[in-house]
C-alpha cells in the first residue's frame, strides 16, 4: 500500500474499536453498519482502504440514503399495540403518490428533482433542500451553498433543467434573544438571520434566478439549530427528461476545482451539533455563483446538442456519490490524479470525497467529447475526463496508477442493513386557555400584537434584497397591493415571456402545531400550501407537493414517534386531496448538546410542504389586496374553536390542545368551488386564513389594498357553536379563505358556492378604518389601516 | 432587412434572455454573443446595428460592478467599438451594462483630447446604494428632454423595476453640470409623488443617485445607459398591480427597444 492510501484495520476489530473508527473518522456509521462492512471485507480477506471506507460511509449516510425513512419502525401510540412500519417513505410518501397516480407526474423520487408536465414543449422540475448544519456554523457560506446546491439539483435532473425560480424558507431563534441566554458555542439568531439572507441573496441574485416565494419563522428552539430550506424550480424540454449511462461513456467533471472544503458534509449532517461544532469550519463549503452560472450556460448548450447521456451534481459525498450513483448499474473507473485541484497536497480520499462546490459530472460518449470541450472552453468552464463507465459492476478508483478503491456496486448500494427503530407517541396535555371575552370588550390591541409577531410581520426588508424580477416572468410578486407591500399568498410566474401558461409556487409550514400533535402540523402544512395555490387562482387538481422534514434525533423514540405521526398525515391528506408528492428530503439530528451540562435541545418537529401548480391562463389570477370600496367580503369555509398552537394563544403564553384539524372532504370541496369561482371571474381578491385567523387575514387584505373594512363576526360560518369573539377572530381552522366579491356578482358567487359554508361579513370601505362588530353587536375592533400596517411593518424592518 | 442586435454575454451576465426577447418583440434580428467570440473574431461586431449590454453580475462584479468587463472591452475590443460608435450605431447598457458603459467612459461620452485622440476615461461612477444593500423595487421615472434616440417620443412617466446594489450615479460637479447643459440626463427618479423627508428621496430614488439620475446618454443620444430594467416590463403582467389597475397590454419598457430598432431600421439598414 502506498503512502497515499491507508488501510483501515477493521477485520480483527472488536465492537469498541469499530465504533472508535467510525467516530474518529466522522463516518457516522453505527455498529450494525460497521459489522456489515467488516463481514463484507472478511469475505474478501482484506481490510478496506480509507478511500473505500469513506466511500461506503458517504453512500450510506443519512443524508444520501435516508435510512431513517427506510428503516423498520416499531411504533407504539399511547401504550396501544405495536405497529410495524416497513419504511416511512415507501409506506406513506411513495404509496400516496402511486395511489393518486396523476398522469402529469413525469418522474417522481428517482432523479435529483421531481418532474411534472407544463406545456406542449416543457416540463417543470422542483426540488427543495436543506442546509441546516452548515448554516448554523457559517451562515453566509452555509446558506449560499444551500441555494447553489439545489440549483444544481435542477441542472442534474433529466439531462438538465434551466433554473427559473428560487424559494427560501428559514427558521431562526428569536431576534431579541439576550446574549447571556445563547447556548454555548452558538451564533446569535440575528447574526444567523443576516448571514443566511445575505448568502441566499448573493448566490441567487448572481445566478440571475428570481427568489420569489418563502417564509421566515422564529422559535427559541431554533437558536442552536437554525433551518435553511432552499428550493429551485427548473424548466426542461419534454425530450430531455430521461438519462442513462452506457459502458464506455466518459466520466467528465465540469466546473470548479477540487479542494479540501466540505469534506464530510454528508456524514456531518447526520450527527447532532454540540458546543464544539463551531470549530468544524472545514465541513462548510465555499460558494462561487459565477462559476455555477457558467456551468449552466455551458451545459444547457451541450444538452441541446445531445452531447451527453447522463448528468448529476457533486453534492454530499462529492465525486464518490456522483460517480457511484451514475455507475450503479454499470460500473465506473476513475483516475483521481486527473481531477483539477485548487492546491496540491490532497490525499486520494480527500479528492474523492471533497464537497467543493459548483461541480457536475456528466457521462459523455467518446465521439462527443471534442465538441463538449469546445463549448466549455467558449464559456470559460473547466471540463476534465476523469475516467469512464464500465460494465464491471464495480466502482474502481485509481490514483497515479495504483488502485485505491475497488468496491462491488451491489454491496455499495444494496449492502446497507435495514435499521430497526423504536418509536413512541403519546398525546401531550397542555394547560387550556379560555376566552378573554369576560376580561375585555376590545381586541384591537390583540390584533396589533398578532400582526407584530415576527412570524406574521412583514418580511419586506428581506424580500427586497432578492431579485424577484430577473428573467422577466414573475407576474404575482411576493409583495402585492396598492403600495406593492402586502403579503402575497403565492408567487406566479410565466416562464415564457408573453405566454399565458403560468406556474404557481407556494408553501405551508406550521411547527407550532407540532407541540400539540405532529399529525395536525403536517396535515395543516399541506392544507396551507394548497390554500395558497387556490388563493391566487390555482386548482388542487393540478398541484404537486414536496415534503421536507426537519426533525430531532430519530434514534430517540419520542422524536421518531412524532415523525411517524407526521408521515401518516402526509399519506392521509395527500391522498384525500389528490395531490401527489414528487420529491422530498429529510434533515434529521437537528439537536444541540451542551457537552459540559449534558443538556439536550431538539428543534420543534418541522415539516415544510412546498406546492407547485400549473395554470393555463395567467389572466385569471387574483391577488390578496382588496380592490374597491363597496365590494363585499365573504368568509369561505367553516370556523371551529381551534386555537391549540395558535398565535393568539401563544401571545398569551398558552399552547392549548385543540389544534386545527384538516377535514379533507369539506376542504376539498371548498377549494374546488373557490378555484372555479375565481376562474369564472367572480372574485376580486382572495386571501387564505392562517396564522392569526380571520382577524389577521382581514387586516392584511385591507392595508394591502389601501381601503378600510367594516365586518361583523355574526355571519362567520361555523362548524360548531362558538360564543366567543376572540375565538371567532383568531381561530386558525384550516381550509378557510376571505374573498372579495363585487355587489353585482353577489348572487352568482353565492349560487356558485352553494354547497360550501360561506358568510358575508361586511364590505370594503372608502374610509381607511377597520371595524369589527362582535357577537353582541358591540364593536370589538376599531382602528385604522395605517395603524394596522405600521404594526405589521415595524418589527422586522431592519 | 431587419436591424441586427448583438446581445453581449459573458460569465455572470443574467438578463440576456429577456433583453433578447425585448429586441425580438421590437422587430429585430438578435444574436446572443459571448465576448470571447468577439475577441477571437468569430463574430464581427460591424455586422450589427445595435449593441446591447444586459444586466447581471459580469465576472461576479469582482473589484466593482462592471469593471472587469469594461476593462476587457476597452483593451480587447477598442478599435471595433470605436468604429461601431463612429458609424453612428446604437449602444444600450442596462443595469450592469450601464455600469460597464460608465466604467469604459463611453458614458457620459468620449472626450477628444488636444492631440486629436479619443480619450476613453471614466468620468462618473455608479457607487454603492445609500441604503448599503441590494434592493429590488419598482420606480417611477420622469422622462427628460434629451437627444436620446431610445426615448424619442416616449411618454413622460415610465414605471420600471430596479434591482441592484451599486446604482448610485455620481460624478464631480462639473461633469454633472455638463450633463445638464447637454441634456444628457434621460431619466430621473420621480421627485413628485411622495413628500420626501429632508433631502432624501428614498425609496423613489432607490439608490441615492446625484440629481435623481436614473439614466444618461452621450451627446449624440446614440449611447444610452440606465439602471432600471425596461426588458422586465414588456407585457402588462409584469406590472406589480395588474390585478387591480386597468393597464394597456404592452408594458412601458418595450417602447425603448422599438425606438432603437426603428432608428436602426431607418438610418442604418440599406433599403432592400
Amino acid at each position: 500500500m502506498s503512502s497515499n492510501v491507508n488501510e483501515c484495520q477493521i477485520l480483527n476489530a472488536d465492537d469498541d474499536e469499530l465504533m472508535r473508527i467510525s467516530r474518529e473518522g466522522t463516518l457516522s456509521l453505527n455498529l450494525d453498519e460497521m459489522h456489515a462492512i467488516q463481514a463484507h471485507f472478511a469475505k474478501l480477506q482484506r481490510n478496506p482502504t480509507d478511500v473505500e471506507l469513506e466511500t461506503i460511509a458517504q453512500t450510506w449516510s443519512e443524508h444520501c440514503v435516508h435510512k431513517t425513512f427506510k428503516s423498520l419502525i416499531l411504533y407504539t401510540e399511547d401504550g396501544k399495540d405495536t405497529e410495524k412500519i416497513d419504511g416511512l417513505f415507501p409506506t406513506y410518501i411513495q404509496r400516496a403518490t402511486e395511489e393518486i397516480n396523476k398522469p402529469w407526474c413525469v418522474s417522481v423520487f428517482v432523479d435529483n428533482a421531481g418532474i411534472i408536465e407544463f406545456d406542449d414543449t416543457y416540463n417543470l422540475v422542483f426540488k427543495v433542500e436543506t442546509h441546516n448544519h452548515p448554516s448554523a456554523i457559517e451562515p453566509y457560506g452555509g446558506a449560499g451553498t444551500g441555494i447553489g446546491g439545489v440549483i444544481r439539483d435542477s441542472l442534474g435532473t433529466g439531462l438538465g433543467a434551466k433554473p427559473i425560480l428560487n424559494t427560501d424558507v428559514f427558521c431562526f431563534g428569536l431576534p431579541d434573544t439576550p446574549y447571556q441566554e445563547l447556548p454555548k458555542g452558538t451564533l446569535h439568531p440575528k447574526r444567523v438571520f443576516k448571514g443566511v439572507v445575505a448568502g441566499v441573496r448573493d448566490y441567487g441574485n448572481r445566478m440571475g434566478i428570481p427568489t420569489a416565494n418563502g417564509a421566515i419563522l422564529f422559535d427559541t428552539r431554533y437558536t442552536a439549530n437554525p433551518l435553511v430550506f432552499c428550493g429551485n424550480v427548473g424548466l426542461i424540454p419534454i425530450d430531455r427528461c430521461d438519462k442513462s449511462v452506457e459502458p464506455g461513456d466518459l466520466v467528465v467533471a465540469v466546473g470548479g476545482r477540487t479542494g479540501r472544503d466540505g469534506i464530510h458534509g454528508a456524514t456531518f449532517s447526520s450527527a447532532e451539533l454540540d458546543d464544539t461544532s463551531e470549530n468544524l469550519g472545514s465541513v462548510v463549503q465555499i460558494g462561487n455563483p459565477i462559476m455555477e452560472k457558467k456551468i449552466v450556460d455551458a451545459l444547457l448548450q451541450a444538452r441541446d446538442l445531445n452531447l451527453y447521456r447522463s448528468i448529476t451534481d457533486c453534492g454530499a459525498g462529492g465525486f464518490s456519490s456522483a460517480v457511484g450513483e451514475m455507475g450503479e448499474d454499470t460500473g465506473a473507473e476513475v483516475h483521481l490524479e486527473n481531477v483539477p485541484l485548487k492546491y496540491e497536497g490532497l490525499a486520494p480520499w480527500e479528492i474523492w470525497l471533497s464537497e467543493a462546490q459548483e461541480r457536475m459530472v456528466i457521462a459523455v460518449p467518446p465521439e462527443n467529447i471534442e465538441k463538449l470541450m469546445q463549448i466549455c472552453e467558449a464559456e470559460m468552464v473547466e471540463a476534465t475526463v476523469l475516467g469512464n463507465f464500465t460494465n464491471s459492476q464495480r466502482l474502481q478508483v485509481f490514483y497515479e496508477g495504483e488502485i485505491v478503491a475497488d468496491l462491488d456496486m451491489q454491496f455499495l448500494h444494496k449492502g446497507l442493513p435495514q435499521h430497526v427503530k423504536k418509536a413512541t407517541w403519546s398525546i401531550p396535555q397542555h394547560p387550556e386557555m379560555s376566552s378573554r371575552d369576560e376580561q375585555t370588550e376590545d381586541y384591537t390591541e390583540d390584533l396589533l400584537r398578532l400582526l407584530a409577531c415576527p412570524n406574521i410581520a412583514s418580511k419586506e426588508h428581506v424580500i427586497r434584497q432578492y431579485d424577484h424580477e430577473v428573467q422577466g416572468g414573475i407576474v404575482v410578486k411576493p409583495l402585492v397591493g396598492i403600495e406593492n407591500d402586502g403579503p402575497s399568498d403565492a408567487c406566479v410566474l410565466t416562464p415564457i415571456i408573453g405566454n399565458q401558461d403560468a406556474v404557481i409556487v407556494s408553501n405551508g409550514i406550521n411547527p407550532k402545531y407540532s407541540d400539540v400533535d405532529p399529525y395536525i402540523s403536517a396535515a395543516s402544512a399541506i392544507d396551507e400550501a394548497l390554500r395558497n395555490i387556490v388563493a391566487v387562482g390555482g386548482s388542487i387538481e393540478k398541484t404537486a407537493l414536496l415534503d421536507n422534514f426537519c426533525w430531532g434525533n430519530p434514534d430517540k423514540p419520542d422524536r421518531l414517534g412524532a415523525l411517524v405521526r407526521a408521515a401518516k398525515a402526509c399519506y392521509d391528506i395527500a391522498t384525500a386531496y389528490g395531490t401527489p408528492f414528487i420529491s422530498g428530503k429529510d434533515s434529521l439530528y437537528n439537536e444541540y448538546r451542551d457537552t459540559t451540562t449534558g443538556e439536550q435541545r431538539a428543534i420543534p418537529s418541522t415539516l415544510l410542504i412546498s406546492a407547485i401548480s400549473v395554470l393555463s391562463d395567467v389572466g385569471k389570477v387574483v391577488t390578496m389586496d382588496v380592490k374597491k370600496p363597496g365590494n363585499l367580503i365573504y368568509a369561505v369555509g367553516n370556523t371551529f374553536a381551534e386555537l391549540g398552537g395558535s398565535h393568539y394563544f401563544s401571545i398569551h403564553g398558552y399552547i392549548g390542545n385543540n389544534a386545527p384539524i384538516v377535514r379533507t372532504e369539506e376542504g376539498r370541496l371548498t377549494m374546488q368551488r373557490l378555484s372555479s369561482a375565481i376562474d369564472k371571474g367572480l372574485v376580486r381578491s382572495c386571501h387564505d386564513c392562517s396564522e392569526g385567523g380571520i382577524g389577521v387575514a382581514a387586516a392584511e387584505m385591507a392595508f394591502a389594498g389601501g381601503y378600510g373594512l367594516s365586518l361583523n363576526l355574526n355571519t362567520i360560518p361555523t362548524g360548531e357553536k362558538i360564543i366567543y369573539n376572540d375565538f371567532l377572530l383568531f381561530s386558525e381552522s384550516n381550509s378557510r379563505f376571505l374573498v372579495e366579491v363585487e355587489p353585482q356578482k353577489q348572487s352568482d358567487f353565492e349560487d356558485h358556492m352553494a354547497e360550501v359554508p360561506i358568510g358575508c361579513l361586511g364590505s370594503v370601505t372608502d374610509n381607511p378604518t377597520f371595524t369589527v362588530i362582535g357577537i353582541d353587536g358591540e364593536q370589538v375592533i376599531n382602528t385604522s389601516i395605517g395603524i394596522l400596517k405600521s404594526s405589521w411593518q415595524t418589527p422586522l424592518h431592519t | 432587412m431587419k436591424p441586427n442586435v448583438l446581445v453581449l454575454r459573458t460569465a455572470g451576465t443574467n438578463c440576456d434572455a429577456e433583453t433578447d426577447v425585448a429586441f425580438q418583440l421590437a422587430g429585430a434580428n438578435t444574436a446572443l454573443v459571448h465576448i470571447q467570440n468577439l475577441i477571437s473574431s468569430k463574430v464581427d461586431l460591424s455586422t450589427f446595428h445595435i449593441l446591447a449590454i444586459p444586466g447581471g453580475f459580469s465576472y461576479g462584479d469582482d473589484i466593482a460592478a462592471g469593471i472587469l468587463l469594461a476593462v476587457e472591452m476597452k483593451h480587447k475590443l477598442r478599435s471595433a467599438l470605436e468604429k461601431f460608435v463612429a458609424d453612428g450605431k446604437l449602444i444600450i447598457g442596462i443595469c450592469n451594462g450601464f455600469q460597464v458603459l460608465v466604467r469604459t467612459g463611453l458614458l457620459p461620452g468620449v472626450e477628444i483630447s488636444d492631440n486629436g485622440n479619443a480619450d476613453i476615461t471614466q468620468r462618473s461612477t455608479l457607487a454603492m446604494n445609500t441604503s448599503a444593500k441590494f434592493e429590488c423595487r419598482w420606480v417611477e421615472l420622469e422622462t427628460q428632454q434629451s437627444p436620446c434616440v431610445f426615448t424619442e417620443g416616449i411618454k413622460s412617466q415610465l414605471y420600471l423595476p430596479v434591482a441592484h446594489a451599486e446604482g448610485r450615479f455620481t460624478a464631480p460637479p462639473d461633469i454633472l453640470a455638463e450633463l445638464e447643459s447637454h441634456k444628457q440626463i434621460v431619466f430621473r427618479y420621480d421627485r413628485s409623488s411622495k413628500i420626501s423627508s429632508g433631502n432624501s428621496n428614498y425609496p423613489n430614488n432607490p439608490n441615492g443617485s446625484d440629481a435623481d439620475i436614473a439614466g444618461i446618454c452621450d451627446r449624440t443620444g446614440r449611447i444610452f445607459g440606465l439602471m432600471p430594467h425596461p426588458e422586465r416590463f414588456l407585457t402588462k403582467w409584469n406590472h406589480p398591480r395588474w390585478t387591480r389597475e386597468d393597464l394597456p397590454d404592452e408594458g412601458d419598457g418595450l417602447a425603448i427597444f422599438r425606438n432603437a430598432v426603428d432608428y436602426a431600421d431607418s438610418l442604418l439598414c440599406p433599403v432592400s
